[in-house]
């Protein structure tokens, strides 16, 4: 795991990540990304035993304090005018977005 | 010494409201008085100059919702004149970290992207603390997104200043909630804690700062970072006030699964039992610190600063003294591993929450013509984040990939278990040491000037060394002052304790704010205040 983020991948990321950025700021972040690659490094020499399971959330969340599934139940949507009122571009209620590359198939 | 209204606790505001004494509106007004003292000019996106009179001010908020509360004091009034129960906060200003959506008001995440973005509902912890009777004076200041432990991320500057040293950090994320708290600018404020982001600038400005247990107050409505990590909790004046408003925001909501079905305990009926027979513990693993060397990156051990770690020997000393047992040595030999896992963890959920920001439903939209959809997403996010969420987008992105997951992800979420077995061992009612809690510095440094760390985000990072065990374990942890370093900066000291102990670990901070209450540190003021 001595891996650094070469150019090449740095730009695989960015493209991932569909972000444009400019000469300056890509530079400025790879070599973050590659000081912080360093500081997991450390995570290397920890012994962790094979039967030591993964702990994805602090707390167990056993059935019992567990809160119970919500009925399913339609319900009408308060807020919809509002939150349409947030987007960049709306045409009948619809959002508005530039072509979606795709392949013409015919 | 008359102490304005405007430093009241909210407990005391709300006797002297309720006895007559004065009114939700004439706290509204003392506490605006203030704002207009200290506050500066507020941040915003413009392109930023930095004023020489900037660093002599705080700049909390970045939008006041006066309206709002004018609205609401008024209402308690009336309510009170009615002969009505105005709520247990009644009238007590609040302010509401940026990150928390409010309804009606922009909720930007102190990022250009939600800049224009206007909340169609309300956060489950501040529509209770609305419904108590809070007056909400306003949305304040943060890192970017929560990234970062000074608030000089935000894409709304001036950044905060520390209300003790306006030239300091007052720490982050929640940087202008511990700020303005401790400039008088709110009584409470709604802050979240990620890695420490409510405990670390509770520490910087001399307040109170309280991470409840994962799953103990809900987080719908909370603009999300990591969130298997990220926990609503209050930052306050005091120890009361934080179980006041603790027990306002706790407890279940249908609308966040992650809230635990277990019945809130009262915070305040025990608060003053004291500590006798706790076993309060001293691990040598919170004294010392291991984190890269700025120049070489190469991994250092340091003592945390001498002033610090004299302050939690002598609070260790004032609760034994008040009847507590100091257990010594506790071994926690993973908390170093605590940011190490942490960069991994928190960068992955961080850039699966992030995808939703695409300029298509709400916020930046990029202006320019663009080819296509793909160069829409690229165009609009480039432009609306800041360098903390592409670098915590970039990173999620590197460590979460399929020939790097098992190494980084895995590996980090499995240390994550030996984090937690640390503390269960700690605090195992049949184990060795039998810990009601345990008692550590908040932060290895008291706050830092602005500018100082800021671009190093290894060294930045490793503020939180301290704080972010607790997060990776889901336990709770409170961060009270403790005294003021040579600079005359406070400094803080933590309390962490067992999945939802958090009434134990107010009653233990409760006692040594007693045992300490006649200590000449607590008369200081922040500097900010010394002109007003």
């Amino acid at each position: 795991m001595a891996e650094t983020i070469t150019p090449e991948i740095f730009e695989h990321l960015v493209e991932l990540a569909a972000l444009d950025l400019d000469d300056e700021e890509a530079s400025y972040l790879r070599r973050e990304l590659n000081g912080q690659l360093k500081a997991i490094h450390e995570l290397e020499s920890i012994e962790v035993a094979e039967d030591i399971p993964i702990t994805s959330h602090g707390v167990p969340y056993s059935e019992a304090i567990s809160a119970p599934l919500r009925e399913d139940v339609i319900a009408s949507c308060k807020e919809a005018d509002d939150i349409l009122a947030q987007a960049p571009e709306v045409e009948d209620r619809l959002f508005v977005v530039p072509d979606i590359p795709h392949e013409d198939l015919s | 010494m008359i102490v304005e209204t405007c430093d009241l606790p909210a407990h005391e505001l709300v006797r002297r409201l309720k006895q007559g004494e004065i009114t939700a509106v004439g706290i509204l007004e003392s506490t605006v008085a203030r704002i207009d003292a200290v506050e500066g000019r507020a941040p915003t996106t413009a392109p930023y100059q930095a004023e020489a009179m900037d660093q002599e001010k705080i700049h909390a908020y970045i939008t006041l919702t006066l309206d709002r509360a004018h609205e609401q004091a008024q209402a308690v009034d009336r309510a009170l004149e009615a002969g009505e129960d105005p709520g247990v906060l009644a009238g007590v200003p609040i302010s509401i970290k940026d990150i928390f959506c409010l309804r009606g008001t922009p909720s930007t995440a102190g990022s250009r992207i939600l800049e224009n973005f206007i909340s169609p509902y309300t956060a489950t912890p501040a529509s209770r603390l609305e419904a108590a009777g809070a007056v909400t004076l306003g949305k304040v200041n943060l890192d970017e997104f929560t990234y970062g432990s000074s608030n000089e991320s935000s894409a709304f500057l001036p950044p905060p200043g520390n209300p003790w040293d306006p030239k300091r950090v007052p720490g982050g994320s929640s940087g202008a909630s511990a700020a303005a708290v401790a400039a008088g600018e709110s009584t409470i404020s709604l802050g979240t804690d990620t890695a420490g982001s409510i405990r670390q600038p509770a520490s910087f400005c001399g307040v109170v700062g309280l991470k409840p247990t994962y799953g103990r107050v809900s987080r719908y409505g909370l603009i999300a970072f990591a969130s298997s990590l990220d926990c609503p909790g209050p930052v306050t004046r005091d120890v009361t006030d934080a179980a006041l408003a603790l027990q306002v925001i706790a407890g279940q909501d249908p609308y966040d699964a992650t809230t635990a079905a277990i019945p809130v305990d009262d915070y305040l009926s025990g608060l003053e039992k004291g500590v006798a027979g706790m076993r309060i513990g001293l691990s040598p693993d919170y004294f010392r610190l291991r984190y890269p060397d700025p120049e070489t990156g190469e991994l250092q051990e340091q003592p945390v600063a001498p002033e610090i770690a004299a302050a939690v020997r002598q609070a260790a000393a004032i609760l034994a003294e008040a009847g507590a047992e100091i257990v010594e040595d506790v071994a926690m030999p993973n908390t170093q591993y605590g940011i190490p896992a942490y960069f991994v963890i928190s960068r992955v959920e961080a850039a699966s929450n992030l995808h939703r920001y695409d300029g298509v439903k709400y916020g930046l939209r990029y202006e320019g013509a663009v080819e296509d959809m793909i160069e829409l997403y690229q165009k609009s996010r480039g432009q609306g984040f800041g360098p903390q969420p592409k670098l915590r987008i970039l990173m999620g992105m590197y460590v979460s990939a399929e020939q790097y997951e098992k190494d980084y992800y895995q590996k980090a979420l499995r240390v994550r278990t030996l984090i937690r077995r640390d503390f269960e061992t700690a605090f195992d009612p049949q184990g060795d040491h039998r810990l009601d809690c345990l008692l550590t510095p908040t932060t290895p440094t008291t706050a830092f000037e602005i500018g100082r760390v800021y671009g190093d985000t290894v060294l930045m990072q490793y503020a939180d060394l301290l704080t972010v065990p607790a997060n990776h374990a889901g336990i709770p942890g409170i961060s009270i002052p403790a005294g003021l370093d040579s600079l005359n900066l406070p400094i803080g000291i933590q309390l962490l304790g067992p999945d939802f102990s958090e009434a134990k670990l107010l009653r233990v901070a409760r006692a040594y704010e007693m045992a300490t209450d006649a200590e000449a540190w607590r008369k200081g003021k922040p500097k900010v205040l010394e002109a007003t």
